[in-house]
């Protein structure tokens, strides 16, 4: 057996060892996996048996049934119209909301603006260097705080603070998407091409210059369509906060539920419809336009 | 106004046209959703702002509570869990059917059909009644889902699970649908030309090439159930969310920050295992 061989055999052996090894873990992870759905099956007692029984089964047709005819007397309908413009205005002001804390944010959060890379590579104060440090990791805690409490616990809170109204839901939508947009507006950032920023660099442009001409012009396009996405997630948001008393048609599908008026229910949801697919319609048409 | 693209410089008076409009509609809106930043600067919103921040701390962290609250945090996981696997049987049959390239043209059917036939028109029907169906599912959002499946299976973590399995069904079934036509069909017609009939096209050539992007979306939809089945329990179905709601009805705010402390780390956790599955994948 010659060198060549030998070399071919050994690395047969470890290919044959790797696949063992990741077929195990496959089979591991499949196991755990099994075992996972079991534990979960036992403890959110489902009951499918319930569902599909003539008793349970029987109780949602009939829930169906009575959803028809959607009532469409013009009182009804012109309330409809209403919660689905205040629930519009809810999620236009707090998309607005959230853009302003996300700019004033994702600024410093993103690294190669605040303390690495090429703008700072001439730098030679390393102390500087690491008390730029903090402004850029407090923006990323505050993101990350207000991105993990979702939009309905915000609006619980404010309902507390500020009283019922559309008022609290705009600012439940504003806080929690601004730290969903700035965090994605700092990576944006953070992936900025850098050869405009080194030619202007070289032309002895200072870092406020370079940030107008060389990295904005770059990322608006991607920060106006994250923008449209989220505010498109926020209609849907924004139909729902009414549930915990933050107005709009959220409120009055809660009261419709709640009373048993199925009837306008159904009204409400076919507005709901409505509304959250024309909002996907214009986003997406704004977005072929803008970008 | 036209819908094709203008190019660089030529005048149009699209940017006029909707910036008046929206800024119309802004002014609207900000007199509908009834803004306000005054209110905190009064005395009682200021009281109030006090009163919550300073109630916050110290956090709740008594045995008592804490034992309490170790069975709606497992049960958060549970749900979903279990929304997540009802949505993917969900979305995994209606995806397909709702992808054209699948249920009636393309390399599948290719051999099988020429012109217009009553089978055609009946996998054409279908495909309509998946893509509708799972528009209704996500159209509604889960917190009515949960609200509907409440009344009808009673209170626990079994509506929220029914919730997340329907409308996160529909968007699984949406993202899939979408994975699906963007398969690329070169092996497939490489198997096909070995005399592969249709199962094995789809076992061999089709499904190896969609099966990482929709695990990944899977996981991702994942981690979006672990925060929804968290609040699901606002309207009674189950998990943290319903603590969190009686503590804050209860104004007991320290309670409030140690849930939203197993809240926070829950969603951590989900992130990374989804990451490290990911990876692994």
């Amino acid at each position: 057996m010659n060198h060549a061989d030998a070399n071919a055999d050994q690395l047969a052996a470890l290919k044959a060892g790797a696949r063992d090894r990741s077929r195990a873990s496959t089979w591991a992870l499949l196991a755990l996996l099994g075992a996972l759905f079991v534990w979960s099956y036992q403890g959110s007692e489902i009951d499918l048996g319930m569902l599909f029984s003539a008793d349970g089964g029987g109780a949602i047709a009939e829930y169906v049934e009575r959803l028809f005819p959607p009532d469409l007397s013009a009182k009804v309908v012109a309330d409809a119209v209403e919660g689905a413009w205040e629930t519009l205005a809810i999620s236009l002001i707090g998309t607005l909301l959230s853009v302003v804390i996300a700019l004033s944010l994702a600024f410093f959060g993103s690294r190669n603006l605040v303390y690495a890379g090429l703008l700072y590579e001439m730098e030679s104060r390393r102390h500087l260097v690491l008390l730029r440090r903090i402004p850029y990791l407090a923006a990323k805690a505050i993101l990350n705080f207000l991105r993990t409490i979702p939009e309905m616990l915000w609006a619980l809170v404010f309902v507390f603070l500020v009283g019922l109204g559309p008022f609290p839901g705009v600012l439940a939508l504003g806080v929690h998407t601004g730290g969903v947009l700035g965090k994605l507006f700092a990576e944006v950032l953070e992936d900025v091409d850098l050869q405009p920023v080194e030619s202007l660099q070289s032309t002895g442009a200072g870092k406020i210059q370079i940030l107008f001409y060389a990295i904005l012009p770059q990322v608006l396009p991607q920060f106006i369509s994250y923008t449209l996405y989220r505010w498109e997630v926020n209609i849907r948001v924004a139909a729902v906060l009414g549930f915990v008393g933050a107005g709009g048609l959220g409120q009055r599908i809660h009261i419709a539920l709640s009373l048993f008026l199925e009837q306008q229910l159904l009204t409400l949801l076919i507005a709901l419809y409505v509304l959250v697919t024309g909002v996907d319609y214009l986003s997406a048409y704004l977005r072929r336009r803008v970008v | 106004m036209n819908s094709t693209p203008r190019t660089l410089g030529s005048r149009s008076i699209f940017p006029y046209v909707f910036g008046g409009l929206f800024l119309l509609v802004l002014a609207d809106s900000w007199r509908r959703a009834e803004v306000d930043p005054g209110i905190f600067f009064e005395a009682e919103g200021r009281e109030h702002l006090w009163r919550f921040v300073t109630g916050m701390y110290p956090p709740e962290l008594s045995w008592d509570f804490l034992e309490l609250m170790v069975r709606p945090t497992l049960e958060t996981i549970q749900i979903s869990v279990m929304g997540t696997l009802i949505a993917v049987l969900i979305g995994f049959p209606l995806g397909l059917l709702a992808t054209s390239t699948f249920s009636f043209q393309g390399i599948l059917h290719e051999s099988e059909y020429r012109g217009f036939g009553p089978r055609h028109a009946f996998k054409v029907c279908l495909y309509g009644l998946a893509r509708g169906l799972l528009s209704l599912f996500r159209c509604i959002p889960e917190f009515v889902w949960a609200f509907m499946f409440v009344r009808a299976v009673g209170l626990g973590p079994f509506p929220g699970v029914l919730a997340i399995g329907v409308a996160y069904g529909g968007m699984l079934g949406k993202v899939y649908s979408e994975i699906f036509e963007s398969v690329n069909e070169r092996p497939l017609e490489a198997i096909q030309s070995t005399g592969a009939g249709r199962l094995q096209i789809f076992f061999y050539g089709w499904f190896p090439q969609v099966l990482p992007n929709i695990t990944s979306y899977t996981l991702y939809r994942w981690e979006c159930a672990v925060r929804t089945s968290a609040i699901l329990g606002l309207v009674g179905a189950g998990g943290i969310g319903q603590q969190i709601e009686i503590s804050i009805r209860m104004f007991n705010f320290h309670e409030v920050t140690t849930l939203l402390i197993i809240l926070f780390s829950l969603v951590a956790g989900a992130d990374y295992v989804s990451a490290k599955v990911r990876s692994l994948l």
